[in-house]
């Protein structure tokens, strides 16, 4: 019974994480439509855009700790604790990357926008959002650690957690490699 | 009822977790948008057949200021298209149809007590309910509904200012519909897991009944569709009301130039249709599910080519997301690349063929049973051939062109898609009825429905084709202004005149399906003689379906007339005979 339980919840996840990538593929295939007409303004990845880039997947890989420790019976909760720690530097780093992008003068709408620099903020915008999600899952789960919920046989919350947040880790990845290349 | 918990009216009639409640929720609310969005479009017809003429009728329905001494005001000429186009398309063929079907026969049919989450389906539910609201409200703004189509094209759509349809009607249309896609969103993956994680002991998916399939297929459709046209609405949503420019261009409004630049309504158009297209088959895959089911039970014979039924319904889902172009083919599309959706399009007519060869195969030599399910059955096979034919046509840029955006395309996608899928709706709702409610429909009233019904239906779409080869426009307020289609009057007038006779009797079907739940002769169990699971559940409706054990599977559910047996059908609960293999 636990384990078809634990299967409909993963698939759950999987058939959801399907849906987020096709709701990115779109916006993504929008921009590779948009930027192939005129009147499309290339711009420098702010360096906070790098900096988040490298907090995320270290974050993804304090969570594959994580579960390697409650397999071993150990206590994941320092990594689970380090993952949010990351995941909230993430959300801090792409604040910073808007200010930045601002300062050089791309806004969102407005003077000074560009179609190239909307799509920049809605892209981020619309993956923070998904990571918001990510980080309350996060917390959750490092209550439910620092309570010692998970044990080598129960651990599903983890396994979840780390199965969204390295969806979005790499999902990431592919948006910023993305749009590196585009709004050049 | 149930034993093991107290049911207030609350908890069974409205916030009901269980599976068969939720679906009748969704087919009486698709009912009610129904009749709504029938009403709508026999007031439009009014107008297009007698253009600018005074009818008391509008007046009483829209009041004064939209109908002024009964003549229908051309901005609300346009809102009624569009709320008839999206309540049409949205609300009764994807949710009140899969919504019903999905929620009634998923459990029933796999052998399962419930969805795999009675909460996320209850859920599904109600944002349904509150897009359904909103949606209505809008009818009420000052300004009027939305009114730039369903397929919501900027800049209609994206500037407030543009007519007075785009104002607080687009608005509330937008947060309407993405409601609505939250609930198809959570009410899919319901489906999903639950066709693949709950079949009873036995059920193997090539045990699975076609609905199953069908409605399988349907939702991963959708999964995978609706969040690009979220996306989509997202960015319309910047465009109206943070002023992006990511479908807006250089646009003068009243001699001033709006700040707007660079933005593309092609890309809006790309990104709807990714949607668009799929869509059209989220609301057709559920009724060819039903129709499979129907056919072999009615005409006691196995569905000819369960296999190829399957790997058909498959391979259209694929092909559908590789076809949008064909909406675009007069965007300024590149021939090559309209040649390549010319290409990808015409390949869907290879597995729609596989089904209707494989439709008719099944009715070859069937000892059919005409009841009103039946019938509707066989009116869909006739649907899904005459549309699909005039298909082909507008898949074929070089003839497209012609015709793009007249009344032929009208005529198409209504007879192929509204009529067939409606068609599957009802014979589903005639055939399952006895499960939903315990009572037999009345027959009488369901063929006096039937035949006025398909008769009425093609009198209405038929002549449609010819108008839009003479070059009428479809979404046009007015044809007397143009002297060019002043002898297409007489056409018009007996459109509308069969699209009042096809409305009346709608009401007909709507007194048999309340008339029947109270005083309906009372059903037994398996009505229909047929295999599948859910005609082994009591006429009673009970939570969890099953008093005792979920029965397991040994055989797939189409055994009838299978040689040497003893009775015309053997369910799938009955083991295989002692050295039989299956079937
Ligand atoms: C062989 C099969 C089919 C082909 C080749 C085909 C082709 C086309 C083409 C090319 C158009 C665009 C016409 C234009 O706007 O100029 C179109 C419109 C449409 N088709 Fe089909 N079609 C087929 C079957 C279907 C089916 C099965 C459905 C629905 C279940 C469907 C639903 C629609 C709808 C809703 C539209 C109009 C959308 C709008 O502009 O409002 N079609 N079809
Ligand atoms: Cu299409």
């Amino acid at each position: 019974m636990s384990t078809s339980k634990n299967n409909t919840s993963k698939q759950l996840l999987w058939i959801a994480m399907a849906g987020i990538f096709m709701f990115f593929a779109g916006l993504t295939s929008a921009v590779i439509v948009r930027s192939a007409e005129h009147g499309w303004d290339s711009i420098d990845m702010p360096i906070w855009f790098w900096y988040s880039t490298a907090a995320i997947i270290l974050s993804s890989l304090l969570l594959i700790i994580a579960k390697w420790q409650v397999k071993k019976g150990n206590s994941p909760s320092i990594y689970v604790l380090g993952a949010l720690a990351l995941g909230l530097f993430f959300g801090y780093c792409q604040v910073k990357g808007w200010d930045q992008l601002t300062a050089m003068g791309m806004y969102f709408v407005g003077e000074g926008s560009n179609p190239s620099s909307s799509f920049l903020y809605v892209i981020t915008f619309a993956h923070l959002v998904h990571v918001i999600g990510g980080l309350v899952a996060l917390i959750i789960t490092s209550v439910k650690s620092l309570q010692s919920k998970y044990t080598k046989d129960n651990y599903l919350g983890i396994e979840l957690v780390s199965i969204y947040w390295h969806f979005l880790d790499v999902l990431w990845v592919y948006l910023f490699v993305f749009l590196l290349y585009s709004v050049k | 009822m149930s034993d093991h918990h107290k049911e207030t009216f609350i908890s069974k009639y409205v916030f009901s977790l269980d599976h068969k409640m939720i679906a009748k929720q969704f087919l009486i609310t698709g009912m009610f948008m129904g009749i709504i969005g029938m009403l709508m479009s026999i007031m439009f017809r009014l107008q297009l057949s007698n253009p600018g003429e005074s009818f008391a009728v509008l007046e009483w329905f829209l009041g004064s200021k939209w109908a002024p001494g009964g003549i229908l005001d051309p901005n609300m000429y346009l809102s009624l298209v569009t709320m008839h186009g999206t309540i049409l398309v949205f609300w009764v063929l994807t949710a009140g149809l899969t919504g019903t079907f999905a929620n009634f026969l998923i459990p029933l049919q796999i052998g399962a007590r419930d969805m795999a989450s009675g909460f996320m389906n209850m859920l599904s539910y109600w944002f349904f309910f509150a897009a359904t609201i909103i949606l209505l409200c809008s009818l009420f703004v000052e300004t009027g509904p939305a009114s730039a189509g369903w397929t919501i094209y900027p800049p209609l759509s994206a500037l407030p200012q543009a007519i007075p349809g785009s104002g607080l009607g687009q608005d509330l249309w937008l947060v309407s519909i993405a409601l609505f896609i939250v609930s198809s969103l959570l009410g899919g993956l319901n489906y999903i897991v639950t066709i693949l994680n709950l079949r009873t002991k036995g059920m193997s998916m090539s045990r699975l009944p076609l609905t199953m399939w069908a409605i399988l297929i349907t939702a991963i459709l959708g999964v995978l569709s609706f969040p690009v046209l979220l996306a989509a609405a997202l960015l319309l949503i910047f465009d109206r009301s943070f002023g992006t420019s990511f479908y807006l261009s250089d646009i003068i409004i009243g001699g001033e130039a709006l700040h707007h630049t660079g933005g593309s309504p092609v890309l809006f158009e790309h990104l709807f249709w990714f949607l668009g297209h799929p869509e059209v088959y989220i609301i057709l895959l559920p009724s060819l599910g039903i129709v499979s089911e129907v056919m072999s039970v009615n005409t006691r014979k196995p569905i000819f080519g369960y296999k190829a039924m399957v790997g058909a319904m498959l391979a259209i889902a694929f092909l559908s997301f590789i076809v949008w172009g064909h909406h675009m083919f007069i965007t300024g599309m590149d021939p090559f690349l309209g040649s390549v959706f010319t290409f990808t399009t015409l390949l869907i007519a290879i597995p729609s063929a596989v089904k209707v060869f494989n439709y008719l195969a099944t009715l070859w030599k069937g000892s059919i049973r005409f009841t009103p399910a039946m019938l509707f059955t066989i009116g869909f096979v006739s649907t899904f051939i005459t549309g699909g034919l005039t298909g082909l046509i507008l898949g074929d840029s070089a003839l497209d062109i012609n015709v793009h955006d007249t009344y032929f395309v009208v005529g198409h996608f209504h007879i192929v898609m509204g009529l067939s899928a409606i068609y599957g709706m009802f014979s589903g709702v005639y055939h399952w009825f006895p499960k939903m409610y315990g009572r037999m429909m009345n027959k009488k009233l369901g063929y006096l429905h039937f035949w006025v019904t398909f008769i009425a239906a093609y009198g209405v779409f038929f002549p449609m084709h010819f108008l839009g080869l003479a070059g009428l426009p479809r979404r046009y307020y007015t044809n007397s202004a143009f002297p060019m289609f002043d002898n297409l009057t007489d056409i018009n007038s007996i459109i509308t005149f069969f699209a009042i006779v096809g409305g009346l009797v709608q009401l007909v079907f709507v007194f048999n399906f309340f008339y029947s739940i109270f005083k309906g002769t009372k059903a037994s169990e398996n009505p229909w003689e047929s295999n599948t699971l859910e005609w082994t559940t009591p006429v009673e409706r009970i939570h969890g379906n099953w008093p005792g054990e979920i029965p397991t599977v040994h055989r797939w559910p189409y055994d009838y007339s299978k040689p040497g047996a003893d009775k015309d059908f053997v369910m799938q609960t009955e083991p295989l005979k002692e050295g039989k293999t299956e079937h």
